[in-house]
């Protein structure tokens, strides 16, 4: 296997995933600044996806070509987090979703620009600022709608309680990373799952909102095991490339 | 206010307007050209945030990443113009929430051609292209309209709609060059999108209620019909430039008149959509209304956090 392969698209799978699921918002906002904002937000991660495939692409050098990733794969070789493929639910569901990942990309990113991959260090310079500029919206409507109305707690409360066991995939480990970080391509995790952690930690208590007991971790989309929701996505995803194969559009 | 102080406000408003002096807010203006501005404007805001849900219906299926990025952005855009246009609403008086109630409740109208279906991906080349290209025939004038802030408001609208229109041709000028299956994919959309674009400059000047007063407004700088000739006359060669046909029998050239002659418009279907009859009419705005509850909590959420912070702050 590939390793330097494997890893950007994984980090690709993860843009064109939450990018796809946050474009499912357009149209049905809570307010009309929120719809340009999820429709903002969507744009960032498709421009992200198309830099990690286009540099997936030249690694794997098979020929196989940006858009030939993001959409003529099967699901099993889709590697994106589980966590972001859960179903938009309410606005709260999708902020926790967006909060809980932003708050993992940030120092990730910051780290990724340090690499010695001189393409990954330039993608990941140009999207730490637009994955700043996210994690602060995400926080802000979590310490809003915890800290708002009963109403809001409660359903935001119970958007942690659903998706905080995805949580633990977000700092997944296996030997891609392992080989990766002795050639300092990727930073070690351990770093990052602190400063995550701390970050969590703080806003959630600013948000009034409680981090569930139950800590049992479901992990697999790394290695292309994934729930039930991204094969609909991949569906409507591809329907076009399946549909009408090999044609120009 | 004594009739002659009136009449003397009339006067200086009607010179204003005689010599291209732009209305600004804090102008009198006589209140039916206030409530003409507020329900075309506001249409107008309608029409931009309806008109996200027919293309925001192609972007998880669009058919590569440029293509999505594309799209999203367009629709975007919209929303964008959509929140100028309800600023420029509220600068003669309009409160925005009452608007929106108003197209929920089916008082407010918007642009009927959003009423149709998008189902295939030609029907983004169809709606870019001729959608928003009627768009800027509409639009273009409306950068000199009389009431400033719509004026100014429609100069960056009609750029990002230029933009529009040439990506929804290069969508249609990439399928007339593919497969025999893009081709007719973009020939039925242009079927099914022609007709609904000639109607959306509206009933022709004979049954048009509105369009005298707004030409000696000077909000509207052309009448329906001068406009949908434009539109047509503009058209039809790009459309034969890419080899589709035209679904109208009685399309011709008119040499005498330096114009396209074209067919009747079915104006049954025009006034069924326009009253609520259309494909989607009911879908669109139960839509928009859906998202309006479903945020509600929301809404309601961000207030009681911002009355938080205010207390916690004064304290």
């Amino acid at each position: 296997m590939n390793s330097l392969f494997e890893y950007v698209l994984r980090l690709g799978d993860d843009s064109l995933i939450v990018g796809h699921r946050l474009s499912e918002w357009c149209g049905h906002g809570p307010i009309l600044e929120e719809d340009i904002a999820m429709t903002n937000l969507s744009l960032d991660f498709v421009g992200q996806a198309t830099a990690l495939y286009e540099y997936a692409s030249e690694v794997e050098g098979k020929g196989r070509s940006a858009d030939d990733l993001a959409f003529l794969r099967f699901d099993r070789e889709y590697k994106n987090l589980i966590l972001l493929e859960q179903p938009n639910g309410d606005f709260g569901m999708t902020m926790m979703r967006q909060f809980l990942f932003d708050a993992y990309r940030k120092p990730l990113f910051e780290r990724l620009i340090n690499s010695t991959d001189a393409t990954i260090s330039a993608i990941a310079a140009k999207s730490l600022k637009e994955t700043k500029y996210h994690l602060k919206h995400s926080s802000e409507w979590i310490i809003r709608l915890g800290d708002g109305t009963e109403e809001s707690h409660n359903r935001v409360q119970e958007s942690l309680d659903t998706l905080w066991r995805y949580t633990s995939e977000l700092f997944f480990e296996d030997d891609v990373d392992q080989e990766l970080t002795l050639s300092g391509v990727i930073p070690s995790m351990e770093g990052i799952k602190e400063e995550w952690s701390a970050y969590v930690n703080k806003v959630l208590d600013l948000a009034t909102l409680t981090i569930p007991t139950n800590n049992w971790e479901y992990e697999g989309g790394r290695l292309g095991m994934h729930s039930e929701h991204l094969g609909y996505i991949l569906a409507e995803l591809q329907y076009m490339q399946r549909a009408y194969p090999g044609m120009e559009w | 206010m004594k009739e002659q102080d009136i009449s003397r406000l009339e006067q200086i408003f009607q010179e204003k307007i005689d010599n291209d002096i732009k209305i600004e807010p804090r102008d009198w203006m006589p209140d039916r050209y206030r409530q003409t501005l507020i329900r075309q404007i506001s249409q107008h805001a309608h029409s931009e945030i309806v008109g996200m849900l027919p293309e925001g219906n192609w972007i998880t299926r669009a058919p590569n990443l440029r293509r999505k990025a594309v799209l999203l952005a367009k629709v975007q855009d919209e929303a964008g113009h959509g929140l100028y246009l309800y600023s420029a609403a509220e600068t003669l008086g309009a409160d925005r929430e009452q608007t929106i109630d108003d197209l929920h409740s089916g008082v407010a109208k918007y642009s009927s051609i959003f009423n149709y279906p998008t189902i295939s991906w030609a029907d983004m080349g169809a709606i870019g292209w001729l959608v928003d290209g009627a768009a800027i025939m509409n639009q273009v004038p409306l950068c000199r309209c009389s009431y400033g802030p719509y004026a100014r408001a429609m100069v960056r609208v009609c750029k990002e709609e230029s933009f529009h229109q040439r990506q929804g041709f290069e969508i249609m000028v990439n399928l007339m060059k593919g497969t025999p299956e893009q081709k007719a994919m973009a020939q039925d959309a242009f079927n099914r999108f022609w007709w609904p674009s000639l109607m959306m400059f509206g009933p022709s000047d004979a049954d048009s209620k509105h369009t005298a007063q707004s030409v000696a407004w000077k909000i509207k700088r052309h009448t329906n019909d001068e406009l949908r000739q434009m539109f047509v006359d503009a058209t039809i060669p790009q459309a034969e430039l890419i080899g589709l046909t035209i679904p109208d029998k009685d399309l011709k050239w008119n040499e005498e008149r330096g114009h396209y002659d074209f067919g009747e418009i079915n104006w049954d279907e025009f006034w069924q959509v326009v009253k609520g009859n259309g494909p989607c009419n009911k879908d669109r705005v139960d839509t928009r209304r859906k998202a309006k509850e479903n945020g509600m909590w929301v809404r309601e959420a961000a207030n009681a956090y911002a009355e938080k912070r205010k207390v916690r702050k004064a304290s």
